[in-house]
């Protein structure tokens, strides 16, 4: 069973076009924003790339995945990307939201970075998608550890963009929290390759099952394996660890914020998705119990974030707190330890991942509405002034919170239809019921506070402002797909729940 | 219910919410609460005696010793994160397999044929260099491209806030500026006077440097060296020469537009060559590349290229992240 060349071509195709593009960027000329063009033409090669990829896997014979050697050296030599549907969908994904959150917040970017750096922003951007698709695709887990240092520095450096004293604490404390999970992933592979004597993926895990048939090194196996899920798990914000994520998306300009919020945290998540089964394998990590660890943290996450998020007034920050509840979301799914688990945990990376950049880029518009002040006060009856943003807040909010026919409760209904299947049921449908109240508590009054106006601001007597088309037209793609994750999902989740399967 | 028990929660109560018995001579307490340090407003100054609430005294209290505790609080708590982690660390190394053993998991076939066919696969006579620019070289590419994101980063923070320190001050905005906060200190590499000793040594040294340098990069398939340790050296050579001639003088060869120019190119002839090399290894198809004979200056493939490249790269990014931080622009 094979796929055909330009299929078998595509993983490392996406990734090259994309460093390519970072590294071209630089000398380009940087009039008539050619940077942001590039960036944008070539996320929209390497979606279509990825939709074809998809479509080659879904109706070749079974349920495929195949090994791409990178160079002339076979496994466990060299290097290798592995590609099977769940890969193809989330590289789908990923391309389709950043270049719909570059398209939606092409002129904040402008009214935020001046010229100059624009041309180094888009080089920080094209790297990012190019180590979210080397995340996405690698099969060599020190290959991983490389681009998750590419994937750190870009994402501080987007952070630090906009030049206030704000925005330059955040990043260093984003920065400083990063390194800490970058060195814990470090020693943690150190110790897996003296334990393996590999980096490759399966070979790795068939080392790692014999030591644990013969009961060796089980202590040291334990360590890397806590010491890796604990360095994975502070990059993608999980609860404990997350307080540097509401200043650094809260700060930072609106493409920044949707792009780290959206994308970059996903990365960190699936390379521990990847962890789980493709290196170690589910059975493993329940026999080491990493599996209740990870629910019981994905729980409180769930929980204490939406607790935090009700706390803001500044719109940003609420949206960044409910990041850290929907990152517990996708946690909750990787601790019930099952196919059906980890297949919802993915649906709800790709609906956080449509669903959080559209929120990011309507509460842009809504406070560019407002004269740029972000406190929900200052927003009353801004929808009435800037529609398009106040019809993707609304929808992003619906989504959120799980009304039926909106992308998020696609996602809380297969966790919840997973969840019957494991013996942590009744807790998880317990913080699954608080934790959408909770959504409903902050992101109601957010609703509210946007559709209240004034007569003169429903009326229409306020300065028209007005609203470029490329907002107009990612607003209306993300409320697509939003619906579409909604009322479809479930082809979606037979798809992903086959890429599970054959994941490891 | 027991009347002293009735009584006692009744002043427990009235203890939390403040609403305690009133002193017998309240006219006497014209005293005000003492005014305390870090309390956002003063308090309204009232009339009457006002014993506070559970809540005031919790705020006043944290007020008083909140920093204090925090910071005793915030110390420990790091140590002793910090020892348990070490701790922790400590015993994990010493159930590892023993160093050096033959047995290890670690000496396996891939380490074998990395040793055995290493030489005649990738023609480099340095394991090291066939291993990471021919075995590995995804992982290599991936490497120099952090360096080159470090750069960007670097340049985009600090050379992009010193152009607008530059432009004319608004007096309107004067005194603290949001914007303007990443003031440039002033250049402490200024050249006070002619220093003849450091001048002497940079001009006989320099050069001396550089070849050294380039032999490491160029020798990188064949003897101990590479492209990242070449680089390093022939950055140093550039920093000495900043710092004998001043800025103004490496400017004159190396700027910021050599910098992005050089290490972009640099970059790319890696991305597309060994991109070529990836794309004809992975779908089987002869490269054409010749490999030449080990030992040989030519030889080895695509290794001394790439390792010129890198060593470009390796170069300007060192010197010109020195140069951003002292200097403020490359």
């Amino acid at each position: 069973m094979t796929v055909k060349t330009l299929a078998y071509n595509i993983p490392f195709i996406s990734i090259f076009l994309m460093m390519i593009a970072a590294i071209i960027t630089p000398v380009l000329p940087k009039r008539h924003r050619i940077p942001e063009k590039l960036s944008c033409i070539c996320l929209f090669i390497v979606a279509v790339l990825s939709g074809y990829l998809i479509y080659a896997l879904d109706t070749a014979n079974g349920d495929i995945a195949f090994n791409f050697p990178v160079g002339h050296y076979p496994a466990p030599w060299g290097n290798e990307l592995r590609a099977g549907l769940l890969e193809a969908v989330l590289a789908f994904c990923y391309s389709i939201a950043m270049l719909l959150s570059l398209t939606g917040n092409f002129q904040s970017t402008a009214e935020d970075i001046p010229e100059r750096r624009r041309s180094f922003y888009c080089v920080l951007m094209n790297l990012l998608a190019a180590s979210l698709l080397a995340l996405t695709y690698a099969n060599d887990i020190f290959t991983s550890y490389v681009f998750i240092e590419i994937n750190t520095i870009a994402a501080c450096s987007i952070v630090a963009v906009k030049n206030s004293a704000s925005t330059i604490r955040a990043a260093l404390r984003y920065l400083i929290m990063s390194l800490v999970g970058s060195g814990l992933v470090l020693i943690s592979i150190c110790l897996l390759y003296d334990l393996t004597g590999h980096l490759l993926m399966q070979p790795m895990h068939t080392k790692i099952i014999e030591l644990v048939k013969n009961g060796k090194y089980i202590f040291p196996l334990t360590v890397s394996l806590a010491l890796i899920t604990a360095g994975l798990a502070i990059k993608s914000a999980l609860y404990p660890f997350s307080f540097w994520l509401p200043d650094a998306h809260g700060s930072s300009t609106n493409a920044s914020s949707a792009v780290l919020s959206g994308l970059v945290l996903k990365g960190h998540i699936f390379l521990i998705i990847k962890l789980f089964l493709r290196v170690f394998g589910l059975d493993v990590i329940e026999a080491l119990r990493m599996d209740k660890v990870i629910f019981i943290l994905g729980v409180t996450a769930m929980i204490m974030g939406s607790v935090h998020a009700l706390k803001q007034l500044n719109i940003k920050r609420m949206i960044a707190w409910s990041s850290v509840a929907q990152v517990g979301y996708i946690f909750l799914g990787l601790g019930l330890n099952s196919v059906e688990g980890i297949s919802a945990a993915c649906l709800h990376i790709i609906v956080h991942a449509c669903v959080k950049p559209m929120l990011f880029t309507s509460a842009g518009g809504l406070s560019a509405a407002a004269d740029h002040l972000k406190s929900l006060h200052d927003l009353l009856g801004t929808f009435y002034i800037n529609k398009w943003a106040g019809l993707g807040f609304v929808a992003g909010a619906c989504s959120m919170m799980g009304i039926p026919g909106f992308a998020g409760f696609a996602s809380k209904i297969s966790l919840t239809m997973a969840s019957f299947d494991s013996p942590l049921i009744i807790w998880s449908l317990a913080a699954l019921a608080l934790s959408s109240v909770l959504n409903a508590l902050y992101y109601v009054p957010a609703m509210i506070a946007i559709l209240t106006g004034t007569d003169e601001k429903i009326h229409g007597v306020h300065e028209k402002i007005i609203i470029p088309l490329s907002f107009k037209i990612s607003i209306g793609m993300f409320i697509a797909l939003n619906f579409y994750l909604g009322l479809r999902f479930v082809p979606l989740l037979r798809l992903i729940m086959r890429g599970v399967n054959i994941f490891g | 219910m027991n009347d002293g028990l009735k009584k006692f929660l009744l002043d427990f109560y009235n203890w939390v919410t403040g609403n305690g018995a009133r002193t017998e001579n309240e006219d006497a307490m014209t005293e005000l609460p003492p005014v305390l340090p870090f309390t956002m407003e003063p308090d309204k100054i009232q009339s009457r005696f006002h014993e506070k609430t559970l809540q005031e005294r919790r705020k006043d209290w944290i007020n008083l010793h909140g920093l204090s505790v925090f910071s005793i609080l915030y110390r420990s708590f790091s140590i002793i994160t910090c020892v348990v982690i070490v701790g922790l660390l400590l015993i994990t190394v010493s159930e590892l397999p023993p160093f050096g053993d033959e047995n290890n998991p670690a000496n396996n076939e891939v380490i074998d044929r990395y040793i055995k066919l290493g030489g005649n696969e990738t023609g480099a006579q340095n394991i090291v260099a066939g291993m990471i620019l021919d075995y590995r070289a995804f992982d290599t590419f991936g490497e120099s491209a952090v360096l080159f994101t470090g750069a960007v980063s670097v340049l985009m923070i600090l050379s992009a806030a010193r152009r607008k320190n530059d432009e004319p001050k608004n007096k309107l905005h004067s005194g603290f500026n949001d914007r303007n906060f990443l003031k440039r200190a002033p250049p402490i590499h200024e050249l006070k006077d002619d220093d003849a000793i450091l001048r002497g040594v940079a001009s006989l040294s320099i050069p001396a440097i550089i070849l050294m340098g380039c032999v490491v990069i160029i020798n990188g398939h064949l003897t101990p060296g590479g492209g990242f340790s070449g680089g390093a050296v022939l950055s140093t050579a550039l920093i000495l020469c900043a710092n004998a001639y001043g800025f103004k003088k490496v400017h004159e060869f190396f700027n910021e537009r050599t910098y992005i120019f050089s290490s972009s190119s640099a970059l790319l002839i890696y991305a597309l060559s060994k991109g070529y090399s990836f794309f004809t290894g992975a779908n089987h198809i002869e490269s054409g590349i010749p490999i030449g004979t080990i030992g040989n200056i030519f030889s080895a493939g695509l290794i001394l290229p790439l390792n010129i490249c890198v060593g470009i790269i390796v170069a300007g990014t060192l010197y010109g992240v020195y140069a951003l931080f002292s200097e403020g622009e490359i």
